[in-house]
């Protein structure tokens, strides 16, 4: 079907009752804009719209498909049953895991507690910083005071790394 | 030592002679652990699953680590037997209705159990009576010390020790106190608990942890969070914020009833002593039920003639497994009830 004013296919169907009389308009989307101030937004092409729900559909597949190269156990799985197959799942899935961990912990995402002898000191938590350079600051003007200037350096330099990282 | 010979007498934790214990019945830490290189449970294979049981437990039989120890097989063990362990809180429910190689290590007293192959390689628990957690965090932290360097636990730089179920990852620690609360209860304050609970984001649970009612005026409460604060943080909360602000309450709702309701608060432990001395059938819930009310008028001086010792004897050994363990044999429906209120009579007679 033709546009009533134009040779432009018609998109736009209006129906009208005057005076208890029916008028039909076919409209192509211009004309009905400009004559019957319709606004209509160009409609998102059906194969584009298809495109995208594919494309988030195999996001979401792509994610469950998400398989450990270790112990096999897939995305799909884990968020069955809640309990992983192997601790290389945690860097497997560590992207996904992320906004679990924060909603079940209060939104942290680090371990600040103890650790094995072995895997060394345990990572320094940030939240801890002020504290820390205080101490660090204390600690520098007793090294100023007993001279001891090589320390003192030590110290500088850590207070200013500290004060560098911003907070998070 | 045998599984029998825990039978006749309570846990430590249940000696009631611990700090609050008025209040307080048990302070319980457990650490989920991992052995490294293993996968976790829903991977392992059954080779897998019974080669790890057999390397942790010979490794915690190994002397000097467990000195004393208690170890059950659970996949081989009798029903009966499993019940008494979920009894005396020294496995789960979850752990003795499971499946496969798996098994207990017990010792010191009780204080100490070690669950293997339960959601995680190793569960390991300590549990004193009172309020004792500085001591409980102590001890396990030592344990776990001694056992590290045997079994390399799974540890990641970020996330600290890694678990099957990540809300139990990082520190891998659930800290639960376990409360009886009757007053708070009969006031019908005890909605003020589970608020202050939630808003500190701790769960509360019945007497037998997850996935159980409260019964007979017991709750447990147990952090949620693991990861992101530091095993002294999450600790120290309990000690300071939660416990004393929850004791409190009780405290002052006995008081209340004390002064306003004398007369109501005497007739529920007068009540519920002349049942627990009269009665010919008790089924197990009622008797815990009783036993609170009882348990609260000795602690509040309204029954004299009665030691807190043997109340929290019954509370044990009234169960069902201790009860036909004690008494030798398999008892079921009225036969089990009637024996049950027997046994409750002679005790409370003999006091």
């Amino acid at each position: 079907m033709k546009c009533d004013n134009c040779n432009k296919p018609a998109t736009v169907h209006l129906t009208e009752i005057k005076n208890g009389k029916k008028f039909e308009k076919h409209l192509c989307e211009q004309c009905a804009a400009q004559n019957e101030g319709l606004p209509v937004k160009s409609h998102t092409p059906i194969n584009e719209l298809l495109t995208n729900f594919v494309m988030a559909h195999s996001g979401i597949q792509k994610e469950m498909a998400l398989e450990c190269e270790h112990c096999k156990m897939t995305w799909a799985e884990f968020r069955q049953s809640g309990l992983l197959g192997c601790e290389h799942d945690y860097d497997q899935f560590s992207k996904d895991l992320t906004s679990l961990l924060q909603r079940a912990h209060e939104g942290a995402t680090h371990h600040t507690g103890k650790a094995p002898a072995r895997a060394g000191a345990p990572a320094e938590p940030k939240r801890r910083k002020t504290i820390d350079v205080t101490r660090l600051k204390k600690e520098l003007a007793t090294a100023v005071e007993k001279e001891d200037y090589e320390h003192a350096a030590e110290l500088r330099d850590a207070i200013r790394q500290a004060e560098a990282v911003p907070e998070s | 030592m045998k599984l029998a010979d825990l039978t006749n007498r309570a846990g430590e934790w249940l000696r009631g002679n611990g700090p609050m214990s008025e209040i307080v019945i048990s302070s319980r830490i457990r650490l989920a652990r991992n052995v490294a290189g293993v996968p976790f449970l829903a991977k392992a294979t059954r080779v897998q699953r019974q080669e790890l049981e057999n390397r942790v437990r010979d490794t915690l039989l190994a002397a000097p680590i467990l000195p004393q120890t208690l170890y059950v097989d659970l996949e081989n063990a009798p029903d009966i037997d499993r019940q008494l362990l979920v009894e005396r809180h020294l496995i789960s429910k979850q752990h003795a209705a499971g499946e496969g190689a798996r098994g207990v290590a017990i010792g010191e007293d009780e204080t100490i159990s070690i669950m293997i192959n339960e959601e995680d390689h190793l569960r390991i628990q300590v549990m004193r009576s009172g309020l004792q957690l500085d001591e409980a965090w102590e001890q396990i932290n030592a344990l776990d010390d001694m056992l590290e360097p045997k079994l390399d636990f799974a540890f990641h730089a970020r996330f600290g020790y890694l678990t099957a179920c990540p809300t139990n990852l990082g520190t891998g620690i659930r800290v639960s106190v376990m409360l009886h609360l009757p007053a708070l209860k009969l006031t019908g304050e005890i909605e003020k608990v589970f608020r202050a609970a939630k808003d500190l984001r701790l769960a509360v649970r019945g007497l037998y942890g997850e996935g159980t009612e409260a019964t007979g005026d017991f709750y447990q409460i147990s952090n949620q969070t693991t990861l992101g604060k530091t095993e002294a943080e999450i600790i120290s909360e309990f000690r300071h914020l939660v416990i004393p602000r929850i004791i409190d309450y009780e405290r002052h709702a006995r008081r209340s009833l004390l002064d306003d309701r004398t007369i109501a608060l005497d007739d529920k432990i007068g009540r519920a002593l002349g049942i627990l001395r009269s009665a010919r059938l008790m089924a197990s819930e009622e008797v815990l039920f009783l036993l609170s009310h009882l348990r609260m008028g000795v602690h509040m001086g309204r029954v004299k003639d009665i030691d807190i010792s043997t109340i929290n004897e019954l509370f044990l050994l009234t169960q069902p497994a201790h009860l036909q363990k004690i008494l030798g044999r398999k008892l079921e429906g009225d036969v089990r009830r009637a024996a049950r209120a027997d046994f409750i009579r002679q005790k409370l007679k003999a006091n």
